[in-house]
């Protein structure tokens, strides 16, 4: 019998009930919950006059809806304070642990899970959200759920659900300079597309992955969800218990090497069998910026626009057309061409100490284009903290930067921070859906350094050719 | 949940691939705590034009198509965010069934969640219903859970799946016939649920 993959080994180990033909029910170890799509949740529990079931293993902050900017000053937005406050009042009543506003531990979900040691090896993990996958990134399996997942979650810490077919990226050889984790997976994306994954639980391998920190790792698996696939994974080795040894929420001394014992038996047996298995040479991943309004209309900088004329589906022409028109670009046109307005570093995709680290050894010595409004926005306080320690706010400062409080922020625009209509943004989020930022704004995917350097030269620049000045 | 069996409606087509949850609902509309109110925001900014006035050009906003219940549109619908209020706004308007060629997962589990029918059919008749949709405003489709079969009134009759994998197929396709909540099935399993709690 052939081996299993890690995919298979949390998920068997899990198993609350498997009844055939129907779903599986499996226990969660960690729920995370955050304001946007829990409301609705609670108040089901409160009119069926049902409790959280296990308040212990349920974890909330507030991210999506927040200002970053003076949070000493009242919110502005009514309906977003109520957002706020509703769940502030749903943790008090429920008993969760909750991570507000003026709490350092505050953050984006997905980074706060990890930095606090609650992500660990080997636990199913949920959140309301779609990039829960990021959690992957420790060899756990997270899965992304709707409000009515979490209630039933809240409810019965179970989960429903239908087995995927397991997949494994393997990314071979070494990545050229200049190109990171974040080309990377939109290169992934580019080659299989938007709904490539769909239907998989995804496992990333390969030499790449293992050099990779777990900053990067995360980032990749955080965008499984752009190519279809809700889970994302990548096995632990010492760099991901390097990385949580000490953690607030892990196993502590001893125990944490005991831990470790365990956790090592978790990766895909050489023997086992994916259902499918795609193999990208790291040589031909290059820095990548998205053209169109999703993140699989893709292109290498040095490419051009292309030209919808020359597509072969119906469908694809139709998607570039309208995609074109909405970004307001003609097919041809250099990338390296294509100026910009604004530049966000930040989301949980790329809000990481060493996604501001990499972005400010861009940009040390040199000033924000004029034409440009850039911000960063760390994804945690404690980021935020940790990088003014290094000096980096004073990089970013002394360049032009805006450097904000924690939170979602420009990725998805809940909050004051959105793009103006027509407005063209060098973003290092995950998704260039319409009006994503902000209604007509316009999005390109790009990594930390890409964006960085988009902010000096005012347009889109190779990276692999940008003079350090520091 | 309600239950639903079979459904006859009119049919509002949306020639688009890749439908994003931020299209169905964008995120500044997400802010409301409860499960209502979100129609008037389904496709809001496709549907509005800059002044705020309707986009006369959008199919929501003309005649007949206006009081569709079934919508149909192409491949990987609902994809991007997990946010259920894309369900609740389709819902909150009118919508019954979608009709695609391929759901994104998220979407495709709180379609199942909340009663609304993603309709699974091959590319091909996604193209036949959309033409026969876009010629004939007012064009009726009748959607049937029994037989799993989509017919007109002009000979038409498709056959389509819920799911790709037959178990949740035949799952799914009981727990919508009969309005099953997800929870009430789980909790009559609570014994299970202890045993494993205690187990470690």
């Amino acid at each position: 019998m052939a081996g299993k993959t890690m995919f298979d080994k949390i998920w068997d180990s899990h198993i609350v009930d498997d009844p055939a033909g129907e779903p599986t029910l499996l226990y969660v170890d960690l729920h995370l919950i955050h304001e946007v799509t829990s409301p609705q949740a609670f108040e089901g529990l409160r009119l069926a006059n049902r409790k959280v079931r296990r308040p212990d293993l349920t974890i909330a902050t507030v991210d999506h809806n927040i200002p970053t900017t003076d949070r000493t000053l009242p919110i502005e937005d009514p309906i977003s304070e109520q957002q706020i406050n509703t769940l502030s009042d749903n943790v008090k009543e429920f008993g969760i642990k909750y991570y507000g506003v003026h709490s350092p531990e505050q953050g984006i979900v997905h980074v706060i899970g990890p930095q606090e040691g609650y992500t660990q090896p080997g636990k199913i993990i949920v959140c309301g959200d779609s990039h829960t996958a990021t959690h992957g990134a420790f060899g756990a399996l997270a899965i992304p759920l709707g409000t009515s997942q979490v209630e039933h979650v809240l409810a019965t810490q179970c989960l429903l659900q239908e087995k995927p077919k397991t997949m494994e990226i393997k990314i071979n050889g070494e990545l050229p300079k200049g190109v990171s984790a974040k080309d990377v997976i939109l290169g992934i994306i580019g080659k299989i597309g938007v709904d490539g994954g769909s239907g998989y639980a995804i496992e990333y391998t390969g030499e790449v992955i293992r050099s990779l920190p777990m900053e990067g790792r995360m980032t990749i698996c955080n965008m499984s969800i752009e190519a279809g696939a809700r889970v994302g994974m990548i096995a632990p080795d010492a760099t991901t218990f390097n990385w949580l040894r000490g953690k607030n929420q892990v196993p502590q001394g001893d125990d944490f090497d005991l831990a470790i014992k365990e956790w090592e038996q978790l990766s895909s047996d050489s023997d086992a069998i994916y259902d499918t298995t795609i193999e990208i040479n790291a040589s031909e991943l290059e820095p990548y910026v998205t053209w169109g309004t999703n993140p699989g209309q893709v292109l290498s900088i040095q490419d051009s626009i292309p030209d919808p004329a020359k597509m072969e589906s119906a469908e694809e022409i139709d998607s570039a057309i309208r995609a074109l028109e909405y970004m307001d670009l003609k097919p041809n046109t250099p990338i390296t061409e294509i100026s910009v307005d604004r530049v966000f570093i930040g989301s949980c995709t790329n809000s990481r100490i060493t996604d501001l680290r990499a972005a400010a050894e861009i940009i040390n010595g040199y000033k924000v284009n004029p034409n440009v409004n850039a911000i960063v926005v760390p994804g945690s306080t404690l980021i935020k903290w940790q990088a003014e320690k290094e000096g980096l706010d004073l990089v970013f400062k002394e360049a032009g930067f805006e450097w904000r409080e924690a939170g979602c922020s420009m990725c998805l625009g809940m909050n004051p921070d959105t793009l103006d209509p027509h407005e063209r943004c060098a973003s290092t989020s995950n998704r260039n859906f319409e009006g994503r930022q902000g209604k007509d704004g316009r999005t390109h995917l790009v990594s930390p350094q890409m964006a960085a350097a988009a902010a000096i030269e005012g347009h889109f620049i190779d990276v692999r050719e940008w003079e350090f000045k520091k | 949940m309600d239950a639903f069996n079979s459904h006859t409606g009119i049919v509002t087509p949306l020639d688009r691939a890749n439908v994003d949850t931020d299209q169905i609902i964008p995120a500044e509309y997400l802010k409301r705590v409860e499960r209502s109110g979100f129609g008037p925001f389904l496709f809001n900014d496709w549907r509005k034009l800059p002044n705020g006035k309707p986009n006369p050009d959008f199919v929501l906003n003309k005649a007949f198509y206006d009081t569709g219940t079934v919508l149909v549109t192409r491949k990987n619908f609902g994809s991007g965010s997990s946010r259920e209020h894309a369900v609740w706004a389709l819902m909150n308007h009118g919508f019954k069934a979608v009709i695609s060629s391929s759901f994104a997962e998220i979407f495709h589990k709180n379609s199942f969640e909340n009663g609304l029918v993603p309709v699974i059919v091959p590319d091909e008749q996604i193209s036949i219903i959309l033409e026969r949709a876009s010629k004939q405003p007012g064009y009726q489709i009748h959607v049937d859970l029994n037989n799993c079969e989509l017919s007109d009134d002009h000979g038409l009759h498709i056959p389509f799946r819920i799911h790709e994998d037959d178990d949740t197929h035949a799952f799914r396709r009981n727990t919508l016939m009969n309005g099953l909540d997800s929870i009430s099935l789980t909790l009559a399993n609570e014994n299970k649920i202890t045993a494993y709690e205690n187990r470690s």
